[in-house]
């Protein structure tokens, strides 16, 4: 057997075997769809109706709001124009009104534009007041128009809504919201990669900084070249990783079927519709999903996953060479932070630019080159791969990641036979620069 | 007898500091060699070079007639002075995979683990984890690796600390029975007495340069400085002392006998020991005649103290 897959072995085993690994690989899953399902329990309860009073002195709004009230309504409004504001005031508390609204007595409609007043001693939320403008302004609008003598129907009929059919040139409809299913998918694959960094990577640098305090480095160092070491323990632990991530999929998936067979059950028989009607929903329903379903089966499935594959090995060895380095020039964990800085710097960076930039301009110029940097490669690039990226690009972008990629074992290979061997001193940036030229 | 090991003119530099300058040594075939020094002179980096760990600056070694190259590591067994193993790995698995990484098949290293296991009486250690162990235990275990793949140049640094006088003294017959057996050792350390007892040869390095090298009787003879103890029985004292100093220089001396006689210590220069006899049984009765060799220590120290304004480090 060779002496990297001896390695590769024994990091394997000894990830593997570890207690902690054990416990979170089964418990992970669990305390995820905990956490869902809490999320899931929170939100389906019914927030406490909020009672508003509605004071209006113009007897002319109150009637709009009082129609809103209904029992999926998270505002009751109460027609209260008959008490003055004085008294609705003091009861405020006394009567468990959340704020009263108070329109007064203008000469004109206009005048009320400034006028409304919203008494309450929490702040309302944004979407509160959005709608008591908007229903206030209908109001006035309609007024407007009758006092103008428009008729308001026809007003209705000569307003317009435009929606626009997107269709490619191959003639098949196109989708709205399709972008947000790409760049879900590339950002799913990038997230995924940038998880695994973080937490293997870690690993990795744990794994140099055990030997370092186990002292055994140079036992080991004395039988294999350092940068064996180094992929060994690289290589080992991301298997490692892998199989934790496969068996943290294969539970998931489980407990995904188990719950949605669950609540399927649930949903289904409240939809008491007329089953001609159900029929023709389903129908323009599973047209519209045979749809989608097309237009993902469109996507660069093969070029997706291929280019998942290639950034993972290639962005997980990049980075984890970094961890290694790292972890052979500190004694311990804490004195890593001010190295792992700009480490994360880059993946946060790329997480960013893929959800704010990708989306945005999938081909624009700071998605393009910092889908070709090494650095934030693996992430912005998976991101753009669904919108369609030209060959050469893919090519000097991997070319740049795995060049970079060699740069860097290089040079933590280099630390590294340095660093494993330097007990009890804190390194700096000054001192691994001088590492470099031993 | 030839060398096993050559180091020609081997230069370490880190940054400005020169940890080894130009030095050279020779490491016959068989033998047990002391490598001493204090502690900063230079002998870790001058292991880390043999064993690969590090790159000379410049100079080469040497390793049973061909230049050190990677393959060699399997023919080195090394035990650092910074002792450590994996501390949550068990002892039997731990062993075979630091064999296995010497080049041993996992057979063979299960077979010689046995026979040291046994020989060492520790077959109860198998499933053992490290963390489970003593310090010294743990040492045992080290030295087993150490030894484990038969190599034929054995390097110890330090390896009696650590160990209580039994243990010592078993890890020392083995050495000296890996001797028998035709592996040559290098032995660093900084206790004197070991080196007396154990090595044949030895080598002083003293900031970054080698100052004495040859086997230990060599090294002593050049040290000496004929002067011998004598003890001895006289009527007439002043007489007796009246005439050493005729011919000789003469200083009290103090070694433990069982006579109640005058113990004296005689700088004979250049003359022979039988003149000084000649002198000594004409008066008295000669009870203690030794020529005062030079201890290892004695040689240590005094090389060490006279070389303190030698070349500094820094150039």
């Amino acid at each position: 057997m060779s002496i990297v897959s001896l390695i590769i072995k024994r990091e394997f085993l000894s990830k593997v075997r570890n207690k902690s690994f054990i416990v979170m690989t089964f418990l992970s899953p669990l305390l995820f769809v905990l956490v869902m399902g809490f999320i899931g329990y929170l939100s389906s309860m019914k927030a406490d109706t909020k009672r508003i009073a509605v004071h209006d002195e113009m007897g002319l709004f109150a009637p709009s709001f009082t129609k809103q009230n209904s029992a999926k309504n998270e505002f009751r409004y109460v027609d209260a124009s008959v008490f003055s504001v004085a008294a609705l005031k003091d009861s405020l508390t006394k009567e468990n009104f959340e704020g009263i609204l108070v329109i007064p007595k203008t000469n004109s409609f206009k005048d009320i534009e400034h006028e409304v007043t919203f008494i309450s001693n929490s702040s309302p939320s944004i979407s509160f007041i959005e709608n008591t403008q908007r229903t206030i302004a209908k109001e006035i609008t309609k007024h407007n128009f009758e006092e103008a003598h428009l008729d308001t129907l026809a007003i209705k009929k000569a307003q317009s809504k435009v929606s626009i059919n997107l269709t490619k040139a191959s003639g098949e409809a196109s989708l709205k919201g399709l972008n947000e299913i790409k760049i879900g998918i590339g950002g799913a694959f990038g997230y995924l990669i940038m998880m695994f960094i973080i937490i293997y990577g870690n690993m990795v640098m744990r794994s140099v900084i055990e030997e370092k305090t186990n002292r055994i480095i140079e036992i080991i160092i004395s039988s294999v070249k350092p940068f064996q070491l180094m992929m060994g323990k690289i290589i080992g632990t991301s298997l490692a990783g892998l199989l934790q991530f496969i068996i943290w999929s294969v539970i998931g998936f489980g407990l995904l079927l188990a719950a949605s067979a669950f609540f399927g059950v649930q949903i289904n028989p409240s939809t008491k519709l007329p089953p001609e009607v159900l029929a023709s929903a389903q129908h323009e329903l599973a047209g519209t999903a045979q749809m989608y379903l097309n237009e993902l089966w469109n996507l660069p499935i093969a070029s997706i996953l291929i280019g998942f594959v290639v950034y993972f090995i290639g962005g997980y060895f990049l980075y984890s060479s970094f961890y290694a380095a790292i972890g052979a020039a500190v004694d311990n964990q804490t004195d890593s932070q001010q190295f792992l800085l700009p480490i994360i710097m880059p993946l946060v960076l790329s997480v960013y630019i893929g959800f704010f930039t990708v989306i945005n301009d999938p081909h624009g110029t700071i998605a393009t080159v910092f889908s070709i940097i090494p650095l934030t490669s693996p992430i912005v690039m998976l991101m753009r791969i669904p919108f369609g990226v030209p060959l050469w690009q893919i090519l000097i972008s991997v070319t740049l990641l795995f060049a970079t990629f060699l740069a860097v074992v290089w040079f933590a290979a280099k630390i590294y036979r340095v660093g494993i061997l330097m007990y009890g001193k804190k390194p700096s940036w000054k001192e691994l620069y001088k590492w470099l030229k031993y | 007898m030839s060398n096993l090991l050559e180091v020609h003119q081997v230069v370490k530099k880190y940054g400005q500091y020169v940890a080894l300058n130009e030095v050279s040594l020779n490491v016959p075939k068989g033998s047990i060699y002391g490598l001493l020094g204090p502690n900063g002179a230079g002998k870790t980096s001058l292991i880390r070079i043999i064993n690969q760990i590090t790159m000379p600056d410049s100079g080469s070694v040497i390793l049973d007639g061909e230049p050190l190259q990677p393959k060699h590591i399997q023919t080195i067994g090394y035990l650092p002075e910074e002792r450590g193993l994996y501390s949550s790995m068990k002892v039997g698995e731990q062993c075979l995979y630091l064999a296995q990484m010497k080049g041993l098949s996992k057979s063979e290293a299960k077979k010689q683990l046995d026979y040291w296991f046994e020989r060492l009486n520790i077959q109860g250690w198998w499933n053992k984890k490290i963390q489970e162990l003593s310090k010294g235990m743990a040492q045992k275990i080290q030295f087993v690796v150490c030894v484990l793949h038969q190599p034929k140049l054995l390097i110890f640094d330090e390896p009696f600390s650590g160990f209580d006088p039994v243990n010592a003294n078993i890890i020392k017959d083995e050495i000296l029975a890996l001797k028998e057996k035709g592996s040559t050792i290098i032995f660093s350390t900084h206790r004197m007495e070991s080196v007396e007892e154990l090595c044949d040869h030895i080598a002083l390095i003293h900031k970054s340069n080698k100052l004495i090298e040859g086997k230990l009787n060599d090294v002593k003879r050049q040290y000496r400085t004929n002067t011998f103890e004598v003890g001895i029985l006289s009527s007439n004292v002043e007489g007796l002392i009246y005439d050493i100093t005729q011919h000789f220089t003469v200083a009290p001396a103090q070694f433990k006998s069982l006579n109640d006689d005058l113990k004296l210590e005689i700088q004979i220069g250049n003359a022979s020991p039988n003149d000084l006899l000649q002198v000594l049984t004409q008066r008295g009765q000669v009870t203690h005649f030794v020529e005062k060799i030079p201890s290892v220590n004695d040689i240590f120290i005094q090389t060490v103290t006279d070389t303190h304004n030698i070349t500094p480090n820094q150039f």
